[in-house]
Parts: C-alpha cells; sequence; structure tokens
C-alpha cells in the first residue's frame, strides 16, 4: 500500500451531500476484475465539461473536498481504487458512509472529517484554488493564510497508513497464537459454528 | 454492572484481541463470497502466498453478475462470464463450496445464507455487500466490508474493528392492512436520514417486530445500511428457531437443543442502555414510495412531490432540485398519478417467498398494465422452487409478467436486467440512487404488494385500493 503522510495540492469542491458509491463508481464497470487503471470511470456518469475534476486546474487535484455522507451505500472497494488511480489521495468530508471510510484506509487514502466553521473554511481554500496541505504526522489540515486545522483519525489507521503497512500480514505476526486459541475455545462453547464438510458438499452438490 | 445490549453480547464472544480504545480484533464465523467483491481478495492471497485459513466458514455464489434469463441461452456478456468463471476458479483452488448457476441452490448471498442455515443466531457473519446488514435479523453481527477486508477474513478469519454505538428503534403500534415492514424501513429512513444510523449498530424491538415473519425481519435488517448503519438485529425467538430448524446447515439433534438454549440468552437485557432510543409509532403508516434518488426521500403514497421552495434547510432544498430534475418530477404532483414503464419485483430485499405471495395476491385476475414491461425474479432458485410448487409463477405469467431465475437482476444492473435512459421503475430493491438501474433510469422504491399495484394500473398506486 503507498504511504501517506503529508499533501499538499489544488482542492477540488464537489459541495454536495451523500454522494454515493454508485455515483463514484457505477455498478456496470463492477464486471472489470482488475483494480489498475479504474480511474478513468470516476464520476462516469457527471465526467464533461463544467464537472469540477474535468475543469482546469481541479483535473489535477489530489484532494476532494465534499459535503455531508460522502459514500454512502455500496460496500465496493472500487469506489476508492477509481479515486486513488485518478490521483486523489485524500478526500475531506463532513462525514463519510462507514464502509467507504474504512475502505480508505487499505488504499493510500485519506479520509478526513471536518465540520462546522472549520470544513467552511476548507471549502473556501477549494473554490479560492488555492493550495491545501493536508499532514497526516501531525493530524493538521493548513491553509495559505496560516489557518491549521486539527482533525481525528484512529492511531492505528495513522500508522498503517504513514507506513504503508499490510493490516493482514501485522494480524498474523501479532495475533496467530490468539486466533488459534480463539478457535480451541469457540469449538468448545459454541460447536455448532464449525461446519462439517460433508455438509457443505451435499449443500454445493445439491441440484446442480 | 449496568446490563449489556445484544450486539455487545455477541460482539464480546468474538474479542480475540483488545486494540486501543473500541478496538478489536473479531473472529468472523461466517463468510459470504461472490463474484464481484472476491477477485481481488483471492488475489491478495496468491500474490503474498497466503493459505486461506478456514474454507470451512465460507461459501461462494455468482449473483450480482448473473443473467436471469439463462436456461437454454448463452451467456452473453463476456466480462460477467469472465467474472463468474473467476469465481469458481478461485473457490475450486481455496476449497471453498460453491452453489453453481443453474443448481437448486443458486441465489443471492443474502437469501441464501438465511435459507440454508449458514447465517445463525450469534454468529459473526460478513460479505463484501453492504446488505449483509440483512442477516441480523437473526440475530447476529452481520455487516458489509470491502474487498480488502475480505482479504483479511480469507487469510485470517479475523477483521479489525471499531465497536459500534448501539440505537434502539423501538417499532410499536403493528401495521395498519395493506402497510408492509418495507414501508416501515422507507418510513424510517425517510424520518432519521440515510446518516440517521452512521456509528449505530441498531437493534429493532417492540411490539410491531414480534408480530414479524423472518422474511419480513430481513427486509427491515437489509435496509438499515440505507438508514447509514452497517449492522440491524433483531433478538432471536421462537420465530427465528422455527425458521432454521431443519435447514441443511443448521445444527441437528442434541447439538441443535444445545444451540437453542444458548441462543435464548441472546437480547438484550432489562437494563442494558443504549446510546440512542427511539420509539416509531408503525400503526398510522400509509404505503410509501421514493420520490426522488435516496431512499429517504421518500413519503406517504397519497401524498405529493414535495416543493423545494417550501425547504428551509437550503442543502437539503438544493439536493432535492437535484433529485426531482433526475427523476423529471415537478413538486405538486400527486404521487399516485405518476406513470411507469416498468416494475421490478425481486432482490435481497424483497426476492423472498412471502413478497412474492404478497405480489401475486394483488395481481391474481389482473393483467399489467398495456405500456408496462414487468419482471418477477425470485431471490434463490430454492424461492423460484418453492412459489413454482404453489403455482405463484402461473399467477405472475398470467398477469403478464416475466418468471425468471434468481440473481440480483435489475437490482444493480451489472447484468442483462437494466433499465434505459430516462425509463421509470416500481422496484422493490433497496435503492434509488442516480443509475442505480441502468445509466439514466429512474427508480421507485416500495413494497411488492405496491409494485404489483403499479403494473396493474400502469402508475404508482395505493394498494390498499386494490385489495
Amino acid at each position: 500500500m503507498d504511504k501517506f503522510t503529508a499533501l499538499t495540492s489544488i482542492a477540488a469542491p464537489l459541495l454536495e451531500n451523500a454522494i454515493d458509491t454508485d455515483i463514484i463508481f457505477p455498478a456496470r464497470f463492477l464486471l472489470l476484475l482488475d483494480r489498475d487503471g479504474l480511474g478513468k470511470y470516476a464520476f462516469n456518469e457527471w465526467r464533461g465539461p463544467g464537472f469540477v475534476l474535468d475543469t482546469p486546474p481541479y483535473d489535477t487535484a489530489q484532494i476532494l473536498v465534499t459535503g455531508e455522507n460522502f459514500g454512502t451505500g455500496s460496500s465496493r472497494e472500487q469506489a476508492v481504487w477509481t479515486l486513488a488511480d485518478k490521483g486523489i489521495r485524500c478526500v475531506i468530508a463532513r462525514s463519510f458512509g462507514e464502509i467507504f471510510y474504512s475502505n480508505c484506509f487499505k488504499n493510500g487514502v485519506l479520509p478526513v472529517r471536518l465540520t462546522g466553521a472549520d470544513m467552511d473554511a476548507v471549502e473556501a481554500a477549494a473554490k479560492a484554488e488555492v493550495p491545501v496541505t493536508v499532514n497526516l504526522e501531525s493530524k493538521t489540515v493548513s491553509l495559505s493564510d496560516g489557518t491549521s486545522i486539527p482533525f481525528d483519525v484512529a492511531d492505528h489507521h495513522r500508522r498503517n497508513l504513514l507506513a504503508g503497512l499490510d493490516e493482514v500480514g501485522m494480524i498474523l505476526t501479532d495475533h496467530s497464537d490468539a486466533i488459534e486459541s480463539f478457535e480451541a475455545r469457540r469449538s468448545e462453547a459454541t460447536p455448532w459454528l464449525n461446519l462439517p464438510q460433508a455438509k457443505l458438499d451435499a449443500l454445493a452438490k445439491d441440484g446442480a | 454492572m449496568t446490563g449489556r445490549t445484544l450486539y455487545e453480547k455477541i460482539w464480546e464472544q468474538h474479542v480475540v484481541a483488545n486494540f486501543e480504545g473500541d478496538d478489536c480484533l473479531l473472529y468472523v464465523d461466517r463468510h459470504l463470497v461472490q463474484e464481484v467483491s472476491s477477485p481481488q481478495a483471492f488475489a491478495y492471497l496468491d500474490q503474498n502466498d497466503r493459505p486461506l485459513r478456514r474454507p470451512d466458514l465460507h461459501i461462494a455464489v455468482a449473483d450480482h453478475a448473473v443473467p436471469t434469463r439463462r436456461r437454454g441461452q448463452p451467456f452473453a456478456d463476456g466480462l460477467a462470464r469472465q467474472q463468474v468463471d473467476r469465481l469458481r476458479e478461485n473457490v475450486g483452488k481455496f476449497g471453498i463450496a460453491y452453489m453453481p448457476m443453474n443448481g437448486d441452490r443458486h441465489g443471492i448471498v443474502h437469501v441464501i445464507g438465511p435459507e440454508t442455515g449458514f447465517t445463525l443466531p450469534g454468529c459473526t457473519l460478513v460479505c463484501g455487500d453492504s446488505h449483509t446488514s440483512t442477516h441480523g435479523a437473526f440475530g447476529c453481527i452481520a455487516f458489509g466490508i470491502g474487498a480488502s477486508e475480505c482479504a483479511s477474513v480469507f487469510a485470517t478469519q479475523t477483521i479489525r474493528q471499531t465497536r459500534q454505538k448501539t440505537m434502539r428503534v423501538n417499532l410499536e403500534g403493528g401495521l395498519a392492512p395493506g402497510v408492509t415492514v418495507k414501508d416501515v424501513i422507507l418510513a424510517l429512513i425517510a424520518e432519521i436520514g440515510t446518516g440517521g444510523g452512521v456509528g449505530y449498530a441498531i437493534e429493532y424491538a417492540g411490539s410491531t417486530i414480534r408480530d414479524l415473519s423472518m422474511e419480513a425481519r430481513m427486509t427491515l435488517c437489509n435496509m438499515t445500511i440505507e438508514a447509514g448503519s452497517r449492522v440491524g438485529m433483531v433478538a432471536p425467538d421462537d420465530t427465528t428457531f422455527g425458521y432454521l430448524k431443519g435447514r441443511p446447515l443448521s445444527p441437528e439433534g442434541e447439538m441443535w437443543d444445545r444451540a437453542v438454549a444458548a441462543w435464548r440468552d441472546l437480547r438484550s437485557d432489562d437494563d442494558a442502555v443504549f446510546d440512542r432510543e427511539i420509539t416509531f409509532d408503525t400503526s398510522v403508516l400509509e404505503p410509501q414510495v421514493s420520490w426522488g434518488t435516496t431512499p429517504e426521500q421518500t413519503g406517504a403514497i397519497s401524498g405529493t412531490v414535495p416543493d423545494p421552495d417550501q425547504i428551509t434547510d437550503q442543502g437539503r432544498a438544493a439536493r432535492m432540485r437535484k433529485s426531482l430534475s433526475y427523476m423529471g418530477l415537478t413538486p405538486g404532483t400527486r404521487l399516485n398519478d405518476i406513470a411507469v414503464d416498468r416494475v421490478f419485483i425481486g432482490s435481497c430485499t424483497n426476492g423472498r417467498l412471502e413478497d412474492l405471495r404478497a405480489a401475486a395476491e394483488v395481481l391474481k385476475g389482473r393483467r399489467v398494465a398495456d405500456r408496462v414491461k414487468a419482471i418477477a425474479v425470485p431471490g434463490s432458485a430454492a424461492v423460484r422452487i418453492a412459489a413454482e410448487a404453489e403455482g405463484l409463477h402461473e399467477v405472475f405469467l398470467a398477469a403478464g409478467f416475466e418468471w425468471r431465475d434468481s440473481g440480483c437482476s435489475m437490482c444493480v444492473a451489472m447484468n442483462d436486467d437494466r433499465l434505459e435512459e430516462g425509463e421509470r421503475c416500481a422496484s422493490t430493491s433497496n435503492r434509488n440512487f442516480e443509475g442505480r438501474q441502468g445509466k439514466g433510469g429512474r427508480t421507485h422504491l416500495m413494497s411488492p404488494q405496491m409494485a404489483a399495484a403499479a403494473a396493474v394500473t400502469g402508475r404508482l398506486s395505493d394498494v390498499r385500493e386494490l385489495l
């Protein structure tokens, strides 16, 4: 995964609420099997003249500034892949769809939640086409007038994103023993949660 | 010590390791695998040379991309075929049970999970699909995840998660004739908004819940994600146990008795404290239809398309104008004057036997309006077989519906079933987002009965006038 430490970029204002993952990445492109090169499909139905990401200087923006509940709807991780492939490394919103929010961290994209006057200031900077700096080490968004706005991010998300770490690898390194002992306890306490292979085989063959 | 909620009890039973704050490594008992969110997760195993830890805790099926008119027909879409082929190759390679496309166990993940007994009370269940909240109807913690998280479940059978806050939604007063649980969840989302549940695990309780079938509870939990919450739950009871007994993967004999005894403890304690609690009077509800492009843009069928100029919240008014423009609607239009071109009965929300029965009840002896194209798509092969055994398909066919094979169909438009630009659809699915049922397509969400009524009259209609 790509590391994220700090980023300075023009921020594209897409100031609407509840932009869902079907808008970010329409379902029909989910048939594509690879995750590289998806950037051209980002906001496919909204693209073209007048759309902010197609309008200079915002066509090169690495930061997207948007409204409430960004990325609501489907769990498709393609919504993040398409943004990342298009060059968006940070999304600043008033709130996020939950699955989208967590998908961002797995793909080197930093989602930043800001509200109230802080968000008003970032929106103004985006509209004014002045660069915004997002710093994950100091957990701040800085504006050209010297304003520094702190934001919250979970420690482990921050750590993993700063280092570009593979979370699965870390779970296996640190917790394999705990997983094994959990499974042993689970087999004692709730044995019905284990599924006999014969039952699974029968089900898979059923009527095939 | 104060009591614990149902969510907290199941959560605590699945903690493998505690991290800072409310973060845990959570054990995953069940993983439903489908073709859309899995290829990149399987690729992760290949690229990092990792085994799949517990193949026995996963079952796989292709649902989003499969055509629903397929018997004896070629698989027309090359990309869709490739995606289904990839799933079959991957599950073969990693040893996961797979329900083939023309087999008797094929269906939408959220329909076949419960009907095979894969979904059980007290478990944690995940799937790379947001409507995984459906399974919470059985009193388990079920939620949708992204492809990276699917890879984590493959490799470790765990997932790192933050414990949610809890919200109890008390549904009180029962339902008037012609009003269904779909109307309840649409009206609830209209009230609390699509962001109303963000951060919360929702438990549904109250007098209305107790009388609901499992199928209705699944519809309710299914659409919980549309209120912004990943988790919707109902405490298991005799209705739950009755549904599960004898299912192929349900425990049997002495193990069944032991499981039921444990499941009876799965309820929020009387003194449990929820972070938020709301009560919703369901007795006064009318049938609902959505008029906009988010599920919260919904109103009673007797109402009119609302006027953004009457709204004080400028952000909300702007969003309404955009929705109405996309939907081609004018403020003040009576909802039941809106003509429809297509009707879709199916999906993981309303593609179950009870839904088909309810729609057939309205269609019996009637004909689909002349210019309307209508399809009925059972949520699973088992639903289709059961529906045909009681002759429901004949009712649909006689009314002028097409009767299809199981799949996600026109809910998601990544298969052969989709709206054309500008077409208006009465749909039993869960999302009315822009382009959701096809580029430029216009979706009105409603119950199966209401969709059947719209098919017959050719416009959005109050089903109560046809009962």
